[in-house]
């Protein structure tokens, strides 16, 4: 999970890193207020879960309510990357010097902790100049290291002091929280030379979560999401048309593949997972019957571990219920899948020998 | 390099060959015993489960039951154990069989903490042991040895290997190449997480020295950089059997994660684009379809004949 701007800042404030005065609303009234108590210039920032806020028009400044008034509601309606407002941030104006990248992630193929810093901040990591990039191990970052990123960022005096004081805060916060990755893009150094968090970011290694129960508060679910995990499939809503439903990851995404390269448009990936019931496909399929948008189903199943009768039977169920009206187009394969495809025989499954043909006809089934 | 056949199957000679014996940690579970119950049908030598508070039980009559992997390890001199318990306690299990000794673990839980992984694998390191998973369908000889949870229909022997981040697109891709005719040697799945105890590259090192072997499958998803890693590898070593890679999440929207905890896309990091066109440099060709897959294989093989 990627905790918003201001949930990241909460966090870093906590483990005494520099922040400038900020303060997040969900509505113009509250803003107001806030705007009243930090006084003008401030920064509006929107709180979406994404990266490419400043290039789309989510951060804009006001020096006076005339462009409070303006831009709050401009930047609220906001879309970036599909994700809507959360809330709003409003945040004193900084008198920059100069602005670095600073952050620690869990590095995938090296397998440990790393850091990344630049002296040249302020714009998204992959167009971030001479990084320098460290390996940590599993522990936190030692006096010495940090003091060597900051003199390969040519950093002196009292800002190399700072800037390594907030390497080690972040570092403790990175481990303590179990975090995948935190940045923070802009570090600034002020005009006073003082170093202050411009912004923080903050991705939980989410199946740590049974020892974070502090980080729940900022779990930000749909009401769709959180039924699918209970259930223990996995959903991620899209916005086409094409409910796409299938068992493991890997399979539902080759689905999804196809789908779009016969011209069709996904509503959602659907993973029923490895240890699918009825039950739990019957309550998939209840979910779906709740995606307004879905004109059809798109089914490709490769019985393993899974049973393709327990599909079978829970479509039945749900035709049973007048749970679902939609078309079905269903590829079964593997276990018991003779069986199941007997099963369906009939009802208003369609059901095809290769996945290629059920996608077909889902595309064109969907355009009728 | 890890002999990964001799440790599956041993070496003529030695009195267990082929049949190196596996012990089942939470042997009693009923995901565990599902699944030693089916790899026993396939021929796999289970030889112990471990179970805190059930030792000195009988697991289905023919198991043996151990409380602790130590004891299990002494009585049976057992390199591999498969792993089935809850993700939460998956740490204090894996150390506790690298401790007593195991060689190759293959741990099947899903959701384990990236901490704990690393945890893992850094004591693997230490002890000389190898790592598949978390998160894994598990490793297989097909037609000999199966350590793991995938369906034995899609799998037939031959001179391919498969090496795969996701379990499904593994049984999928094994069954389109069995049709056509390429049996496989061995196939590894690494697992979808963020970080592998064995990662692509390292599953590469441990096959692509198999005497027989006819050519290889790369099955990968978007997310993280191992098959560009792996890509770069081949062209590194030289490898010039016939490769063919498939990839899955072309479709996906970035910064969702799609299933998987390891299918993400930030930036242009993960994406299917950065592993197509890697894949591209190597001269190997990348399946737009699962189906696609051993059609594209021949193609190379007899360019290569």
């Amino acid at each position: 999970m990627q905790l918003l701007e201001f949930q990241a800042k909460e966090l870093f404030r906590e483990y005494g890193i520099n922040l400038l005065k900020s303060i997040s609303s969900t509505n113009i009234e509250e803003g107001r207020k806030h705007a009243k108590e930090l006084g003008y210039p401030f920064v509006i920032k929107i709180q979406v879960p994404v990266g490419g806020r400043g290039k789309a028009g989510g951060i804009q400044k006001c020096q006076n309510d005339d462009e409070f008034e303006l831009k709050y509601p401009q930047v609220m309606d906001l879309t970036i990357k599909g994700e809507k407002a959360r809330a709003i941030l409003l945040e004193k104006m900084a008198d920059i010097k100069k602005e670095l990248y600073l952050s620690l992630f869990l590095n995938r193929s090296k397998r440990c902790y790393t850091i990344i810093a630049s002296a040249e901040g302020g714009v998204e990591i992959e167009s971030v100049k001479n990084q320098i990039i460290k390996e940590v191990g599993l522990g936190e970052v030692s006096d010495e290291l940090a003091r060597q990123v900051a003199k390969e960022m040519r950093l002196e005096g009292n800002t190399a002091e700072q800037f390594v004081d907030t390497l080690k805060k972040l570092s403790k916060l990175t481990i303590e929280k179990e975090a995948e990755l935190v940045e923070i893009n802009p570090l600034a150094i002020m005009q006073d030379d003082s170093i202050m968090a411009l912004d923080g970011k903050f991705v939980t290694d989410d199946n740590s979560n049974f020892r974070h129960p502090e980080l729940q508060k900022y779990q930000e679910k749909t009401e769709i999401e959180e039924q699918a995990e209970k259930s223990g499939f996995s959903l991620v809503e899209l916005d086409g048309d094409i409910a796409v439903v299938g068992n493991g990851a890997g399979l539902v995404m080759s689905t999804l593949d196809m789908l779009s390269d016969n011209g069709g448009k996904p509503a959602c990936f659907l993973d029923v997972g490895g240890g699918a019931t009825t039950e739990s496909v019957y309550e998939a399929l209840t979910l779906i019957s709740k995606l307004n948008r879905v004109k059809g189903i798109l089914v490709n199943l490769y019985g393993g571990i899974v049973k393709t009768t327990v599909v079978a039977e829970a479509f039945l169920k749900a035709y049973e219920d007048n749970l679902i009206d939609l078309p079905v187009f269903t590829r079964l394969k593997g276990t018991e899948s003779d069986k199941a495809k007997e099963m369906l025989q009939g009802s208003r499954t369609n059901i095809f020998d290769s996945v290629e043909e059920a996608i077909n006809a889902a595309v064109m089934g969907v355009k009728k | 390099m890890t002999d990964i056949f001799g440790l599956l199957k041993g070496k003529p000679g030695e009195p267990d060959y082929e049949k190196k014996g596996v012990i089942v940690q939470g042997i009693t579970g009923s995901y565990g015993s599902l699944h030693a119950g089916k790899m026993l049908e396939y021929g796999t030598n289970i030889v112990a489960g471990v179970t805190p508070g059930k030792g000195g039980q009988t697991w289905n009559e023919c198991v043996p039951i151990y409380n602790t992997m130590q004891e299990a390890v002494d009585a049976t001199n057992a390199k591999i154990s498969i792993i089935f318990v809850p993700a939460k306690f998956f740490l204090r299990a894996a150390k506790e069989a690298l401790e007593a000794g195991i060689k190759l673990l293959v741990a099947i839980p899903e959701h384990v903490p990236i901490r704990d992984t690393m945890e893992t694998l850094e004591l693997a390191n230490k002890k000389g042991a190898i790592v598949i998973g978390p998160n894994t369908p598990g490793i297989m000889i097909p037609e000999l040895i199966k350590i793991g949870i995938m369906p034995p229909m899609p799998f037939k022997a031959g001179k391919i290997a498969v090496l795969s981040k996701s379990g499904t697109l593994l049984y999928e891709i094994s069954d389109a190449l069995t049709n056509a005719g390429f049996g496989q040697s061995i196939t590894i799945g690494i697992g979808g997480d963020p970080i592998n105890g064995t990662r692509l590259i390292d599953a590469f090192d441990m096959v692509k020295n198999i005497p027989d072997l006819e050519g290889m499958v790369v099955v990968g998803e978007i997310g993280g950089d191992s098959e560009e890693m792996l890509a770069q590898r081949i062209i590194d070593s030289g490898f010039n059997k016939p490769t063919v890679a498939y990839i899955a999440g072309r479709a996906a929207p970035k910064e969702k994660r799609m299933g998987h905890a390891g299918a993400i896309v930030m930036g242009n990091y993960g994406s299917a684009e950065s592993k197509i066109s890697m894949f591209n440099k190597a001269n190997i060709p990348v399946a737009k379809r699962p189906a696609e897959v051993p059609v594209l294989l021949a193609g190379k093989m007899e360019k290569s004949d």
